[in-house]
């Protein structure tokens, strides 16, 4: 009986095996090099969506743009650390508090690592979660809006660059600190660096339904700098790696006194046992000044507040929190296989990828095989935690990714290249040239436990030649190769806005599903929005005036205000009330000294108008929202500062 | 007769589903508007397919100084159709009990259905009528003005059945799932007057 029923399975499972090989054929054939036309490979058809979104910073723009693969075509420019006059971010009263700091507003940022939140290892689409390297910030990105919904500041650190990559719970974001700086801040001698400057590893807890950012805890570490990092994976959870330079401690000319020893670290830290010490009290409270902004999506508002304090853990007082790995001239990349099972530190000045392994670290930490210890911290023998080295693979080896069959793929900015690698047995699978001096390169899903092994994109550096000349100054360019065959294949050229510094891509169908519509107006809590035309109002209080408009195609209402006076200040509350996708109304006024405000169908912004001259001003529409947009417009009186011009406000009155 | 008086109470009884499903449904569709905008009728008033459709509606249709889609308050109709539906679906079910203990003859299946054409068709007149004002009745100070090619000016009376083309909107109207219940219906009860009247006729060769 058991026999008869498993018969059609086994043929069953027979023929899937067959089926299989037969596509894996097909994939293999069209991949090949007698593949068919490339452009068809890229093209996608007008109305048909990408397969992939891709979400690459901006580097110094401070912003995040969206693009869609394989097509490479440009979606969406996301205002993270920068003003934005496109939406008013940063320059409408409701967004300026998303950057505030502790410096005060800083309105510009050197966005670097975005990471997508994650659940059991795997990419989920909730989050984007990027780094800002100037003033130290972490942000999150909601994927629902497409929006920063909050920025966080890092005290204690600065060049926030091993940074901001997520456990594979998103239990943590983790902050990591380039420079090490006198923690706390003080008035020192810079030649005095070694042995006093300190090194901050932040790890941010994320709050599991909302995604609410807490600076947890802080690691106080030696005063190297800390470069790039990872977290671990399957059986490394719980910890996380992070690559060192600098390990000489120099304080000037680090292009010479930084590349001094052999090996510098990848540092390993077991952030489950910070939880215990957490737990057991071993943190010290320091004073801080930190600010937390956080935006609200129902009133539209965000709010900044002060933090005054954090806990830190020192890391060369409390064992078992910190090993050293030694790893060959300055590693830059530090990335962990899906596996969890290898480290891999890419010595920016060697010829040589190192790897290291997980397994054989536990074993060398259990067995106390230690090689001497920094300040306190122990570190282990390089050739007890040595996995592999790939051998003469390149020159000058930066970021690696990982597909889902088991092989690394390495970016090499010197050599100008991407170089496929077998995992185990480090062996050289392939080589692409990039066009040129690449810097990260991004396989969807490859930071996480599941990648996609289909597509990789390189972004580069230097662009010349690759498109008609704009100047001096080129666009970077990112470069999508096939990977899902035996050897990778330069598909698309692309250009990038800002620096494509590093990126993260996800599966379209991940994210697209849960994009808002519209904001819904009846759940607008804006204090000042006006839901309807017949709540509309001017209030004066003082020299503030607060005006309480509305939009809708193709009318603003009011569009006729009097009363105003020079030396007021005005603010322009207005509320879109459209309930239809894709319909923003935008608002600008004469001599505004901010931004234009592009407002989305249920959403209140503000903007605030200082009137320095007398006169009848107009304001209008800014977005192209119907057949009568031209026609959205409307007057605003100003009178001299004494005057006593009643205040008054109207729309669709009859004049005649 | 009793097979006639079950077939006439479930009939009678399928009109109730006009107090769930919509009656008639109309959909408006552009190239600007991929997924359609939709209003659904109901027997006691007029719902958006989507939940902002009939604003979005009210916003377009403002360009061309239509008035607002009434709410339920605003027609008669809306509170004297729940009225007839359910008069109508009693009425039904009284008559199949009669007939199924032969109190009656099936000739009173017979009335109802014809009543209820009759109610139908006066319905649909009514529906027609209040389209016909819709579409035509509009504000003088409109910003789209439009003329047919005999220089008339246009009207936008959506059809009462089937396709039509309004300016940049393709608009279909066709009966929703209460309609067709209601439809299926009074099917039922036409058939149950002839199943009853066979019966009848058997027992009376009897
Ligand atoms: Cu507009």
């Amino acid at each position: 009986m058991i026999k008869i029923t498993k018969l059609p399975l086994a043929i069953l499972a027979m023929f899937m095996v067959l089926s299989s090989c037969n596509d894996a054929k097909k994939s293999d054939g069209k991949s090949g090099a007698l593949s068919s036309n490339v452009a068809e490979r890229v093209y996608v058809a007008p109305g048909q969506h990408d397969e992939y979104y891709a979400f690459i910073s901006g580097g110094y723009s401070g912003n995040l743009t969206v693009y869609g693969l394989p097509s490479g075509r440009m979606f969406k420019e996301i205002p993270v650390f920068s003003q934005f006059p496109t939406s008013g971010y940063g320059y409408s009263e409701e967004t300026k508090p998303m950057l505030n700091t502790s410096h005060g507003f800083v309105p510009w940022g050197d966005a670097h690592h975005p990471d997508i939140s994650q659940t059991n290892g795997e990419t989920d689409g909730r989050f984007v979660f990027i780094n800002e390297n100037n003033t130290p910030r972490i942000a999150k990105v909601d994927l629902t809006t497409f929006e920063t919904t909050e920025i966080i500041e890092i005290p204690n650190s600065a060049g926030n660059h091993s940074s901001s990559f997520v456990t594979e719970n998103t239990e943590y974001v983790v902050a990591g600190t380039r420079f090490s700086v006198p923690i706390p801040q003080r008035d020192m001698p810079i030649k005095d660096y070694k042995g006093n400057f300190k090194g901050a590893l932040s790890f941010l807890s994320v709050e599991p339904e909302h995604g609410t950012m807490d600076l947890s805890f802080q690691i106080l570490m030696p005063g190297f700098n800390y470069d790039l990092a990872h977290p671990g994976r399957g059986e490394s959870h719980g910890w996380f790696f992070f690559s060192t330079y600098n390990t000489e401690e120099a304080s000037t000319l680090l292009e010479v006194n930084a590349s001094q020893n052999d090996k510098d670290f990848i540092a390993a830290v077991n952030w489950k046992k910070a939880e215990e010490y957490i737990k057991a009290g071993k943190f010290k409270t320091m004073p801080a000044n930190y600010a937390h902004n956080v935006y609200d999506e129902a009133t539209h508002t965000a709010t900044s507040t002060m933090k005054k304090e954090v806990r830190v853990l020192n890391a060369s007082e409390l064992p078992g929190l910190v090993y050293l790995l030694p790893t060959p001239k300055s590693p830059h990349g530090c990335d962990v296989d899906p596996s969890g099972q290898y480290i891999v530190g890419n010595g920016k000045l060697s010829a040589n990828l190192t790897v290291h392994s997980f397994t054989k670290m536990i074993d060398a930490i259990e067995n106390k095989k230690f090689d001497g210890e920094a300040y306190g911290i122990p570190i282990l023998k390089f050739e007890d935690v040595l996995a592999g080295v790939v051998e003469q693979a390149g020159l000058g080896p930066l970021h690696t990714e990982f597909d889902d069959k088991g092989n690394g793929y390495t970016t090499f900015f010197i050599s100008s290249e991407v170089v496929k690698w077998k995992l185990g047995t480090w062996e050289v699978l392939d080589r692409q040239p990039t066009f040129y001096s690449v810097g990260h390169l991004t396989i969807p899903g490859g930071n996480s436990r599941k990648p996609t092994g289909k597509y990789m994109f390189a972004m580069n550096k230097i662009t010349k030649d690759r498109y008609l000349p704009t100047g001096p100054e080129l666009e970077h360019s990112a470069q999508l190769y096939d990977i899902s065959g035996d050897k990778m294949e330069l598909l698309l050229d692309f250009p990038t806005h800002g620096e494509p510094h590093y990126a993260a891509a996800i599966l379209a169908s991940k994210v697209a599903p849960n994009s808002k519509k519209i904001y819904k107006l009846e759940d607008n809590e804006h204090p000042f929005a006006a839901k309807s035309d017949s709540e509309t109002k001017v209030v004066r209080d003082g020299n503030t005036v607060h005006i309480y408009m509305t939009t809708i195609r193709s009318h603003f209402s009011p569009d006729n205000i009097e009363g105003i006076k020079v030396g007021d200040k005005v603010y322009f509350h207005v509320t879109n009330l459209e309930q239809d996708f894709d319909v923003p109304h935008g608002f600008a006024v004469i001599g505004q000294n901010t931004s234009e405000l592009l407002i989305m169908p249920g959403q209140t912004k503000t903007s605030v108008w200082e009137p320095k001259q007398v006169g009848v001003w107009p304001f209008y529409c800014t977005d192209f929202c119907s057949a009568l947009h031209q026609e959205m417009q409307g007057y605003i009186r100003v009178s001299a500062a004494g005057a006593d011009t009643p205040l008054k406000w109207s729309m669709g009155e009859d004049i005649e | 007769m009793k097979k006639a008086g079950i077939i006439m109470i479930v009939g009678s009884l399928l009109l109730l589903g006009l107090f769930k499903f919509p009656l008639w449904n109309i959909m408006l569709g552009a190239p600007q508007y991929p997924d359609p905008l939709g209003m659904n009728i109901y027997v006691d008033g007029i719902r958006g397919v989507s939940e902002f459709d009939i604003q979005n509606l009210d916003g377009l249709n403002h360009y061309i100084g239509m008035k607002k889609i009434p709410k339920p308050e605003e027609m008669w109709e809306f509170s004297v159709f729940p009225k007839v539906v359910l008069g109508m679906s009693l009425l039904g079910v009284l008559l199949g009990i009669l007939g199924f203990m032969k109190k009656i003859s099936p000739k009173y299946f017979l009335g109802w259905f014809v009543l209820m054409a009759v109610l139908g068709i006066l319905g649909m007149y009514d529906f027609n009528n209040w389209l016909i004002d819709y579409g035509s009745n509009l504000d003088p100070k409109a910003i789209i003005k439009a003329y047919n090619p005999d220089g008339s000016p246009m009207a936008y009376k959506p059809p009462l059945l089937g396709h039509k083309q309004l300016l940049n909107f393709h608009v279909t109207s066709l009966p929703h799932t209460g309609g067709y219940l209601m439809f299926v219906g009074m099917t039922l009860t036409l058939i149950a007057y002839w199943v009853g009247k066979k019966s009848t006729q058997m027992q009376s060769k009897r």
